[in-house]
């Protein structure tokens, strides 16, 4: 029955409620606990001269500009979120299309998507930055006499693109399967092609339907981003190596590493639950 | 002679072990209004969705038009442009709106112009009688409403033949009659339909033909009237009392 009869009919002081229980539940409670723990956390590190010098050093190795403006800059925050953020959209293309290859009713699609999948995922992907940065691209650069050789940033962006593309694949392909059949049947029966049909009507379902997985992916990517440090890329994780293999302070280097990223995936978590609040439509 | 506009020959589809057609014989004139009814499992809808190739059959041919969709040089994506189909649960588009879900198919398929299409599906909610929910999407729709937008998009690529699989069986009672009195309208401007329904009060007012399917087969192919009044099989009759009981 059509919600607005029923409406009309209800009188507006006995309008059902959120229960008291009900309000605590929905409040984001857990996140002004951690922002706090953060914050104290924070305080608690600038006391101590160690700390700050941890921190000053993870977010500005080379002490090339002073703390403030300059550390989104030229730092190893900076090198992290380039790393993930260029990596993450290489992903998220390639993903898609070999998600899009996982649910074909081609065999050569199916097989290839397949065997990349699996591979990709039964690698570590630690393994697979060291082979790209030490194997593929000296590689190249021998076979095409050095005009190709790839930094170690780009390699390490394209070691972690190609593994995670093996999982963003995976869930772009169980996003496309939860579309109910009748909708590709729908669009197949007013003369859409499969391949229109997929653009037009089942991805953008299967799309808004991944965005909280997909995210989740993004932020197991930003902390993944730290293996790309084996390639010796100054992010933050090998910042802080760094300063303890200086200083031999490992609790006030790792620590403060450790700080950097819950900041920065929390600040994109936050993000993503406005997104996802603006953007819901659901079947 | 006109030619049929949907013709079978000796059509069998199995799903597995399952026969769900044994052989259909079956020629649609056009204009004609044909109304499918049968018990359960009687592989109504599958002989539907054979007839636009939803389903590819195990053995035999569909004509449509003359054109054999069994034939590999077949397009059958534009064979399906002229064969529009309304589902039981309607399937729209959920994430597009009323007039969206109309635009969509006219865009892709017939790359008709941003005006040019939106018009049609403006005349199309005027002539379903929801025009004012052109900018709602499925959700906020009753389910009369989206049926009546589902039967609105398929008529917007300008079909030939529609094809009907229950579309009153999933609708609350208050709604059968809404999208009952838009297929009505429809039959008589002298649409082909096929209709896979059991609303015999639609059967009786617009159709030319009813067909009883039982076991995969037709069993029963002449009038409605003639089907009431003096059903010849056994098969028939039974069924008969038991979907007119009430």
């Amino acid at each position: 029955m059509s919600a607005t009869k029923e409406a009309a009919i209800v009188r507006p002081e006995i309008r059902s409620r959120k229960t008291f229980s009900q309000q605590m539940r929905d409040f984001p409670w857990w996140g002004v606990l951690l922002v706090a723990s953060i914050l104290l956390a924070f305080v608690a590190m600038l006391q101590s001269e160690q700390y700050r010098d941890a921190l000053r050093f993870i977010v500005n190795p080379e002490n090339t500009t002073e703390i403030g403006a300059g550390i989104l800059i030229k730092t190893g925050i900076r090198v992290t979120l380039l790393v993930t953020v260029v990596s993450y959209v290489m992903a998220l293309i390639l993903g898609l299309i070999l998600g899009v290859m996982r649910v074909s009713k081609n065999p050569i699609l199916y097989h290839l998507s397949t065997l990349y999948v699996e591979v990709m995922r039964g690698v570590p992907m630690l393994v697979l930055i060291l082979w790209i940065g030490f194997v593929v691209v000296p590689g190249l650069r021998d076979a095409t006499d050095g005009r190709f050789e790839l930094s170690r940033v780009q390699g390490g962006i394209i070691g972690l693109a190609l593994g995670y593309a093996a999982y963003l694949a995976e869930t772009y392909r169980a996003g496309i399967e939860s579309i109910h059949k009748g909708q590709m049947e729908a669009a197949r029966s007013l003369g859409m092609s499969y391949f229109e049909a997929m653009r037009y009507v089942i991805l953008p379902q299967a799309i808004r339907r991944v965005v909280p997985p997909l995210a989740n992916d993004f932020v197991a990517m930003l902390k993944d981003s730290a293996l790309v440090s084996v390639v010796a890329v100054p992010e933050i994780l090998q910042s802080a190596r760094l300063y303890v293999s200086r200083t031999f302070r490992a609790f006030e280097g790792y620590n403060s590493a450790a700080l950097l990223y819950l900041i920065l995936t929390l600040l994109f978590i936050f993000l993503v639950r406005y997104i996802e609040g603006r953007w819901h439509v659901d079947a | 002679m006109p030619e049929p506009i949907i013709k079978t020959i000796d059509l069998h589809k199995h799903f597995g072990q399952v026969q769900a057609l044994r052989g259909i014989e079956l020629e649609v004139m056009p204009g004609q209004v044909v109304v499918i009814i049968g018990p359960s499992g009687s592989g109504k809808s599958t002989l539907l969705r054979c007839i636009n190739h939803l389903e590819k059959p195990t053995h035999g041919h569909v004509y449509i038009d003359g054109v054999d969709l069994e034939d590999k040089k077949t397009k059958i994506n534009a064979v399906r442009a002229e064969i529009g189909m309304v589902f039981q649960l309607f399937n729209l588009f959920p994430h597009l709106t009323a007039l969206q879900n109309i635009t969509l198919a006219q865009q892709v398929v017939r790359k008709r112009r941003d005006a040019e299409r939106e018009q049609i599906a403006r005349d199309l909610l005027a002539r379903v009688g929801i025009p004012e929910k052109a900018d709602v999407y499925p959700g906020q729709l009753s389910g009369g409403q989206q049926q009546r937008v589902a039967i609105a998009r398929a008529l917007a690529m300008n079909p030939k033949i529609m094809l009907f699989d229950e579309p009153t069986s999933a609708l609350d009672p208050e709604m059968i009659k809404e999208v009952l009195d838009v297929m009505l309208d429809l039959a008589q401007t002298g649409m082909t339909m096929v209709c896979v329904t059991h609303e015999m009060g639609f059967a009786r007012a617009a159709a030319n033909r009813i067909i009883f399917m039982d076991e995969g087969l037709i069993i029963e192919d002449t009038t409605p009237t003639e089907l009431y009044t003096n059903p010849r099989h056994e098969r028939t009759k039974l069924f008969l009392s038991k979907i007119l009981q009430h």
